[in-house]
């Protein structure tokens, strides 16, 4: 299959990192030297391999965020060779091999740039922003217990399967780190329309929506110019469409809500 | 703030001023194509200048006039404050690589720089045509009309007007190939079923409307 | 003597209903005048922090991650149990309690696992009020699918992500809650002490990830909902953060641990490739359902394919040996997973094993396209065949997948009462970080349920008769014993800051995981374990002479962070020999080489290990004190668990 080739042999690569000390300082790129590194490596273990190196020779480890490394916790968040996650579509940095790099490669990392995403240290950024979006509505408000039996409310499979699928967003923020306004429209639509597809989210559908946007424009995030950058670049495959139905969801919010403020 | 301005000064609100009045600039590209059809008219102008004569006069069309002008008023003022708060939105640390070209198009990227050629080309359009017919007195044909087809005329004689009319109607095609289709997905009409056809239609739209605006400069030049 | 186990009298179907009423009320208007601390925001914690919110507790919630949706139950893939019958195939509550009781090898509580059965009803309600999108059928209602040890259909899923749907459930509950101010919430936050005042946990010591600043935090009650200690293994499908730390600093400060020993191997992973690997990727045992595990016949053909000269596919329908459908044909494929796992050791270990390693078995599914098509099964498995083909660039679609177990769960943890409290008054454990409710060996698809059980449904209600019985007078960290702590964590920071050695933490976690995963794995004798335990001391010491560190204690430092959790790794590992040395049979996840049947299944001794091993600590370098809880089955007959 594509990309396979189990008798390649060890790289030789060159990194160019981005180096930060913390938030208040200004950071550059440093470029590393790593070697004898294995095809079936992940592009993380790669780093492993720099960093157990460099704490070795007594110099600080690259700083990066990462946990699972099995593609779904969306901690890891690198931007590899000018690509959020790198070159290998509907792919986190931790599931990326290096069977996809040659001998001899150079390669660019940088963290995430919106300024809704400050930087930690090096490659680690900030994106409490997305939680805080959430916090403005992206759940519907049942407390636990005395809650219907799960079969009372039957949702068409096809609508359940659409909300599934907009439920898949795994918050890495790639969407943001590669559209060019550092948009956070794809991650805010994805769980508008998961919400707005399912008869569950439709008791409080206008308020999320109103107060899920206001949230957004004040973390500092762009607006959506449609370019497609971040559907391109998603890990998990979120649907532009989703865009569309949080646009619709907004705008007849803002028409019929009794919100006047 | 009341509702409405808040409404409107939101990123998606100003998205979707962008669309409706995107989508209303397009509808007058519509009307004002096909007058200028009456260009390719072997009349000497004769219709042409009837037709400009009624724009220029009729109250129904000067007060439409009043609503494109705060149709083209919104869509740039709200443009211009979008593409600078979205390049606020990145940051002042651009990425040192950045190969935003592998997952979309330069003209989606780009409508800010197209539109803005188009506002410019724009202005020299109105000076040359409407500022002449509306602000200083024009030589009337046979059948007393204001001559606009020998301003046309003697505008395209000048080989500068002609490439910059040329490179207008360009960057309006590149425009048009993203904003038609994108107004509709800002508003929210999208559909598995029409959704295709929408973008279709859109860059049918948007060629053919440019190609024949274009035709215009390119056929009084050569051929007039 | 025994801290009481707080099981309630009566018929077990009353237990909990009974002790419900029972339990003290905390006064509504009183419940704001208690702060509950939470750390861990996984589905334990979350829904935990969530519901007590609700109810009108102050909660703090702490998490080392940047946010609590990171936790990893997100990974959790195949679905989560629940005797909910929908399928009209028999199930029940009380199937449920038989069949986990009966997975876990007889050696989990009734009591708990009946209420969990209970329960399990409850969490899919509440789920689906939430906006989980589970799978569902055409006519709208929920979909099931079959796991491994039931012959029922009771798994609710989401695809292969049920685990994430779950958690972003209670991630939803909690942010609300976070929203209306009921719930503070600390990100990058790690725990690395908690405050005991006069016998009680009043609080905890933390560390912050982003600026390393050390912070004192008080409550009237703590909740551990910090996860499991797979990570002991290295190598372990468990995320690279999840640590024991949190558990065992709590073990310290005199909560016992019960049953450390029982670890969850995993059938269905990603075999290793490389010294360089970091984690082993789980594939959901969902896989069995429709995948048939093999092994070449012949010890001959399984050479030649590992040497390359033949292809997996050139090896004959006849000369294939499908193991786990010839020596269990009721369960076949779908037997639990210690007994998978085991089997997969012993055909490797005939040197039948695949993959140029030998250490894998066939995982195929070429009956399956067969039958229904590739799209269908593509529809249910593809993100579990995309991942596959990602991590070893073979395509599972016109070759068999590879397989090996690996460590997966630990189902030893923080003793816990019926209330899930530990031994310390006011400290409590939920999830996967208590030992509760799984015995020797969790049933798939039950980690979810337990850990959303304990949050929504009985810590609610348990802690509350705790609170009750302590006066509502506010806490603050005024007391001595906060002082005390937070020295302690600074002098253990500086410590390992200062050691400037060689070995980085990544290489003695490293050498810590081969030791356990050797002697203490899949397969464990008296003598490789006693080996273990003088090799773990060494190790042990090495680390506090000899670890290397950069940089400083008071900024971001992942070494640093990685160095605390493995010193707490060497010492935990110990633990995990001793109680495996010390029980002399097979259980669960528990193999003995000396103890087995004659067919080489795990041979229990009833009449003597019919406990919950609970080990006391007792100062460091110094013998763990063992405290037994007997277990009674009064409603279960126990049996050799026969799966064929």
């Amino acid at each position: 299959m594509a990309g396979s080739n189990p008798n390649a042999k060890p790289m030789n690569l060159t990194l160019k990192v981005w180096r930060q000390k913390n938030r208040n300082t200004q950071g550059g790129i440093v470029d590393y030297q790593v070697k004898d590194i294995s095809p079936d490596m992940s592009f993380l273990e790669m780093l492993d391999v720099l960093n157990e190196d460099l704490l070795r020779k007594g110099e600080e480890p690259v700083a990066f965020d990462h946990d699972c490394r099995e593609g779904i916790c969306g901690s890891c968040n690198l931007f590899i060779n000018g690509r959020a996650h790198g070159p290998e579509p509907g792919t986190t940095t931790c599931q990326l091999h290096m069977r996809k790099f040659n001998d001899g490669d150079t390669i660019t990392i940088e963290p995430w740039r919106a300024n809704a995403f400050p930087v930690n240290k090096d490659l680690s950024v900030d994106r409490s922003a997305f939680d805080r979006i959430i916090q403005a509505g992206g759940y519907i408000s049942v407390n636990t217990g005395g809650t219907p039996d799960a079969n009372e409310i039957p949702i068409p499979k096809e609508i359940a399967d659409r909300a599934f699928e907009a439920a898949t967003c795994i918050a890495c923020g790639a969407c943001v780190a590669s559209c060019k306004n550092a948009s956070a429209m794809l991650f805010v639509s994805a769980k508008v329309s998961q919400l707005a597809l399912l008869p569950q989210g439709h008791v409080e559908r206008k308020s999320r929506v109103e107060n899920m946007v206001a949230q957004m424009d004040k973390e500092g995030f762009g607006a959506c110019t449609n370019i497609g950058s971040c559907a391109a670049e998603c890990p998990v495959g979120i649907s532009l469409e989703n865009i569309a139905i949080l646009n619709r969801e907004f705008l007849s919010a803002k028409a019929t809500s009794n919100n006047l403020a | 703030m009341s509702w409405i301005t808040k409404t409107f000064s939101s990123s998606i609100g100003r998205k979707i001023v962008m669309a409706v009045t995107g989508l209303f600039l397009c509808t007058f590209l519509v009307v004002h194509l096909v007058g200028n059809l009456q260009l390719f008219n072997a009349d000497n102008g004769a219709a042409f200048n009837a037709y400009s004569e009624f724009m220029g006069h009729n109250p129904l069309i000067r007060t439409m006039e009043i609503v494109l002008v705060l149709g083209f008023g919104f869509h740039i003022y709200d443009g211009l404050v979008l593409a600078a708060k979205n390049r606020a939105a990145r940051g002042n640390q651009r990425y040192v690589v950045d190969h935003i070209e592998q997952n979309s198009s330069w003209h989606s990227r780009s409508m800010a720089l197209l539109g803005s050629i188009v506002l410019f080309f724009l202005i020299v359009h109105l000076y040359n045509f409407f500022g002449s017919l509306r602000f200083t007195d024009v030589p009337r044909d046979a059948n007393g009309n204001e001559d606009a087809y020998a301003l046309v005329i003697s505008a395209f004689k000048n080989p500068f007007y002609v490439v910059l009319y040329v490179i207008g109607q360009v960057a309006l095609l590149y425009h048009l190939l993203h904003g038609f289709s994108s107004a509709f997905q800002t508003l929210g009409l999208t559909h598995r079923k029409y959704t295709p056809a929408i973008k279709y239609i859109g860059y049918g739209f948007s060629i053919i409307v440019c190609a024949a605006f274009a035709a215009m400069p390119i056929y009084f030049y050569f051929f007039k | 003597m025994f801290p009481d186990s707080k099981i309630p009298e009566g018929p077990l179907a009353e237990k909990w209903d009974k002790h419900k009423f029972n339990v003290k009320l905390v006064n509504p208007a009183n419940k704001r005048k208690y702060d509950v601390i939470v750390v861990g925001t996984g589905l334990a914690g979350a829904s935990a922090a969530a519901s007590l919110a609700e109810l009108g507790y102050n909660v703090k919630a702490f998490t080392y991650h940047d946010s609590p949706r990171r936790a990893h139950s997100i990974a959790a893939q195949g679905g989560i149990n629940a005797a909910k019958n929908y399928q009209n195939d028999g199930d029940s509550v009380y199937r449920l309690f038989y069949d986990t009781i009966k997975g876990g090898d007889y050696r989990a509580r009734e009591a708990n696992v009946y209420r969990l059965a209970q329960v399990s009803v409850n969490i899919i309600d509440q789920c689906v009020a939430q906006g989980v999108p589970f799978a569902r059928e055409y006519g709208g209602l929920l979909a099931n699918r079959s796991f491994g040890g039931a012959q029922v259909s009771r798994t609710f899923y989401a695809r292969g992500q049920t685990g994430q749907q779950l958690l972003l459930g209670a991630y939803s509950a909690l942010s609300r809650q976070v929203a209306y101010g009921k719930v503070k919430l600390y990100t990058r936050t790690e725990m690395l002490d908690v405050v005991i005042v006069d016998g009680q946990a009043r609080g905890i010591i933390t560390r912050n990830l982003i600026t390393g600043e050390i912070e004192q935090h008080a409550g009237h009650a703590v909740v551990l909902a910090t996860g499991g200690y797979g990570n002991v293994f290295y190598l372990s499908t468990n995320a690279k953060y999840s640590n024991a730390t949190a558990a065992w600093r709590a073990h310290k400060k005199g909560a016992y641990f019960a049953n450390p020993c029982f670890t969850q191997i995993h059938p269905t992973c990603i075999p290793v490739s490389g010294d360089y690997q970091s984690k082993l990727t789980l594939m959901s045992e969902s896989l069995r359902n429709d995948g048939r595990v093999w092994v070449p016949k012949e010890k001959a053909t399984a050479e030649r394919l590992r040497k390359g000269e033949i292809r997996v596919n050139d090896i004959k329908e006849e000369d294939r040996d499908y193991f786990l459908e010839r020596k269990y044909p009721a369960f076949g494929n779908l037997v639990p997973r210690d007994v998978a796992s085991r089997n997969a050791k012993m055909m490797c270990d005939e040197g039948r094993g695949v993959g140029s390693s030998g250490l894998a078995v066939f995982l195929d599914f070429a009956d399956a396209i067969k039958r229904n098509g590739a799209d269908w099964v593509s529809q249910k498995y593809g993100n579990l065949f995309d991942m596959y083909a990602k991590i070893t660039g073979e395509n599972p679609y016109e070759q068999p997948m590879r397989i090996y177990p690996a460590v997966h769960y630990t189902m030893g943890g923080l003793w816990v009462d019926y209330n899930l409290q530990t031994t310390v008054p006011g400290l409590y454990a939920t999830g996967e970080c208590n030992f509760s409710d799984h015995g020797a060996n969790r049933l798939g698809a039950s980690a979810l349920m337990q850990g959303l059980a304990d949050g929504y449904f009985v810590i609610p209600y348990t802690i509350g008769d705790y609170l009750a019985q302590t006066p509502p007078k506010p806490v603050t960290t005024e007391h001595p014993a906060f002082k005390e702590a937070e020295a302690e964590v600074r002098a253990r920071v500086q410590k390992l800051m200062s050691i400037n050695g060689t070995r980085t933490p990544d290489d003695f976690h490293k050498a810590l995981g081969h030791i356990m995963w050797e002697y203490c794995g899949m397969a464990r004798t008296a003598e490789g374990l006693q080996h273990a335990k003088a090799e773990i001391q060494k190790l042990r010491r090495e680390f506090w002479s000899d670890l290397k560190l950069v940089g400083t204690e008071a900024e971001m430092n992942q070494a640093l962070e990685k160095a605390g959790r493995v010193a707490d790794f060497l010492e935990l590992g110990e633990l995990m020999v001793d109680d495996a040395y010390h029980r002399n049979e097979s259980c669960g996840g528990h193999f003995r080489e000396e103890y087995q049947t004659p067919e080489g299944e795990a041979l229990r001794d009833d009449e003597n290990f019919t406990y919950v091993a609970a080990w006391e600590y007792t100062g460091d370098n110094q013998v763990s004190a063992l405290h037994k809880e007997d277990l009674r089955f009064e409603n279960v007959k126990l049996t050799q668990r026969s799966y064929k």
